[in-house]
């Protein structure tokens, strides 16, 4: 095959040479646009999906059929068909990149699969004991085991619920919001806007990389330490508190926000740092002091970024178990006051519920209560990251034209 | 309301490098002064050493004196933010705040200052400032949507008008058509005619026929080579140096020959 200098259709369909499909008709009228030459219909592509469905449902039937078996055939199938056929019909070039193609989805379909299975699981399990009468809007206040057992054995309705976790929930990781938010912010305002690349912003983002990396449980046990200390200090100096113990919610909210603030900084850093020099400087250019400068026009440029950056920290942090069972440890009864007595998070409630049942002998009422909790959790977390979607959309700058 | 500018000796450093060297020059009030030069001779670092926007740049520095009527803005104890607000400027890219109407854009120095305004003195400041920036047909009717919604040209109006909404002495400008198609420029070059009249205007341009249409005085610089300072060649009427120059590269220069 000789190659001419201009790319005729012959010249772009590359060394592995083409076959009739796609060849003008030999009068030199083209038989479709000479443009849509070297491409295949689309229908082809679905017809050859649907074909390898059947055949991959056909040979995983041969091993006793099962969705796994007739997924891997089914890929393989249309995988090996699509890469020939585009070969033989079209060049060499293009099943390639085809090929790669179907790589890559068939990755992010397998990737997928976890995260749709854990969904369905938690739902379909959960489901039954979110629809319990009072689920959400009681707590574990006279739950006894009793009750339990006379649920699994008689069929009463299974009574109890989350609303002392979810208040914990709410009470402590909102704590540690407050308490993280500030400090991140302007950590990240200083290492963005004031620090110059001298040795305390590099020692500044040196440890908030290492604090990313603690296991949650030390910032659990850090938390519940200092509190202690601070707790015997402050009682040992003005001889209050001296019965106060250190198991309580601010606590937990103190463990969480030492996993929040590196997050926060971090991400906070990332979207001050996008922002333009242009706006800072024209912002100066009239006269704007440089505080008022952040203030009123780097802040408010990056907001949408900060915000839905905060909302997955605290959806990071929500889940935490560990940290939360140290400092502040389990109840049955809603707790209001972060400062006073224990408090039971949601994570942690699941915890126990699957690790020490209500009823140790009959265990299902706990079990679905954990799965429900769970499915409450998921469902948190998820609306936390829509959440964020919707603030990064809603206060974008707006950025029209040009 | 307009001032002149005296630059005496002034050398401007970014950390070591210097990148700008002795320049002297008078600069008058309520008329319009054109900074030409190759690339990279230093023409809009002078600029921004005329209102302290050089020094926010890490390590950068000047030396020497820059009188505003007399009074030097490199004192020390002078506070350069009362100094940007007596001389404004206008970038080469557009860059109007993306979070703000147009509304807002115009009134910004104000706004980001948290001065009060009553609703008619903004009502008037931003029509007189958009009219003065030949801007306010085109946006009157859309003056709460977004200002980065505005056509390049309209965008480098709408920074215009709010540079000259705070009512500043002086006013600079590096590049400022150079993002621009020939009608917003010339939109622009009408303006900073008008400019003239109430202000000191002080404008880079690459553009020769620009420089020779806006303003009365025109100085060239030039760079030796790289790595070297630039200086200041030549500083006179803009007839003269396009007509009778007095310096062989300012001949080159304007009549094409390099650069
Ligand atoms: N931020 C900076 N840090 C260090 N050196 C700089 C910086 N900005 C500019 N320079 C140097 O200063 C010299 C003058 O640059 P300047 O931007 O003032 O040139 P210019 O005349 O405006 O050029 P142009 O016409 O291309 O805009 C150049 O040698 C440049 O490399
Ligand atoms: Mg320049």
């Amino acid at each position: 095959m000789t190659q001419t200098p201009t790319p005729t259709p012959a010249s772009v369909q590359g060394p592995s040479g083409a076959s009739g499909l796609t060849e003008p008709s030999s009068n030199g009228v083209p038989r479709r646009s000479s443009l849509t030459q070297n491409t295949l219909p689309s229908w082809l592509w679905i017809a050859m999906l649907g074909g390898s469905l059947v055949l991959g449902a056909a040979l995983s039937a041969l091993f006793g059929f099962n969705l796994a078996t007739w997924f891997i055939f089914t890929a393989v199938i249309y995988i090996l068909s699509s890469y020939f056929l585009t070969r033989t019909k079209v060049n060499g070039r293009r099943a390639t990149d085809g090929l790669w193609t179907n790589l890559v989805y068939l990755a992010f379909l397998i990737a997928l699969m976890p995260l749709i299975s854990v969904i369905w699981s938690v739902a379909s399990v959960g489901i039954q004991g979110l629809m319990a009468p009072g689920f959400l809007s009681s707590d574990m206040q006279g739950i006894t085991g009793l009750v339990d057992e006379a649920s699994q054995t008689e069929g009463t309705p299974v009574l109890g619920g989350i609303f002392h976790a979810l208040i914990g929930s709410l009470l402590i990781t909102l704590a540690a919001t407050v308490i993280s938010v500030p400090i991140g912010l302007l950590t990240s305002i200083y290492l963005v806007e004031y620090a110059k690349g001298g040795p305390l912003s590099r020692a500044i983002t040196f440890f908030v990389d290492v604090m990313t990396g603690i296991p949650s449980i030390v910032a659990g046990l850090f938390a519940g330490a200092a509190m202690a200390w601070f707790l015997s200090v402050f009682s040992g100096v003005t001889g209050l508190l001296t019965t106060q113990r250190s198991t309580l919610g601010i606590t937990a909210a103190i463990a969480l926000s030492v996993l929040m603030v590196p997050v926060v900084v971090r991400t906070t850093e990332e979207m001050l740092r996008v922002v333009p020099n242009e706006l800072r400087e024209a912002s100066y250019a009239l006269g704007v002091r440089k505080w008022r400068t952040i203030l009123k026009v780097v802040l408010p440029t990056a907001i949408s970024g900060i915000a839905s950056g905060v909302t997955l920290a605290i959806a990071r942090v929500i889940g935490e178990t560990a940290p939360i069972l140290v400092t502040a440890g389990f109840v049955v009864n809603t707790n209001w006051n972060l400062f006073q007595g224990w408090m039971t998070a949601l994570p942690v409630y699941i915890f126990r519920q699957f690790q020490n049942p209500t009823s140790p002998n009959f265990s299902d009422p706990s079990e679905q209560r954990a799965w429900a909790a769970a499915l409450v959790l998921i469902l948190i977390v998820m609306g936390l990251n829509l959440f964020a979607r919707l603030i990064a959309k809603f206060f974008a700058p707006k950025q029209t034209g040009r | 309301m307009s001032k002149r500018v005296d630059v005496v000796d002034l050398n401007v450093y970014y950390g070591d490098f210097l990148a700008v060297e002795g320049v002297n020059m008078n600069i008058d009030a309520q008329a319009v002064t054109a900074f030409i030069g190759p690339s990279g001779c230093g023409k809009t670092t002078l600029l921004r050493s005329l209102n302290r926007m050089h020094e926010v740049l890490p390590g950068a520095r000047v030396k020497g004196q820059l009188l505003l009527d007399g009074e030097d803005i490199y004192e020390s104890g002078v506070d350069p933010v009362t100094v940007r607000t007596q001389v404004g400027m206008v970038f080469q890219r557009p860059n109007p705040f993306p979070t703000m109407t147009i509304r807002e854009n115009v009134l910004a120095g104000y706004k980001l200052n948290g001065a009060r305004l009553s609703k008619s003195q903004s009502e008037e400041i931003v029509e007189t400032s958009l009219r003065s920036a030949n801007l306010w047909n085109e946006v009157k009717d859309r003056l709460d949507r977004p200002g980065s919604g505005l056509s390049g040209g309209q965008q480098q109006r709408l920074c215009i008008a709010r540079t000259i909404a705070v009512k500043p002495d002086v006013i600079l400008m590096d590049e400022p058509c150079s993002a621009l198609d020939p009608i917003s420029t010339l939109a622009i070059e009408d303006l900073i005619g008008e400019l003239q009249q109430d202000y000191t205007v002080i404008i880079v341009t690459h553009n020769m026929q620009q420089a020779a249409r806006v303003s009365q005085k025109t100085a060239f610089f030039n760079i030796a080579g790289t790595g070297k300072p630039g200086k200041l060649i030549e500083y006179d009427d803009t007839t003269s140096i396009f007509n009778t120059p007095q310096e062989k590269s300012t001949e080159d220069y304007v009549s094409g020959r390099f650069g």
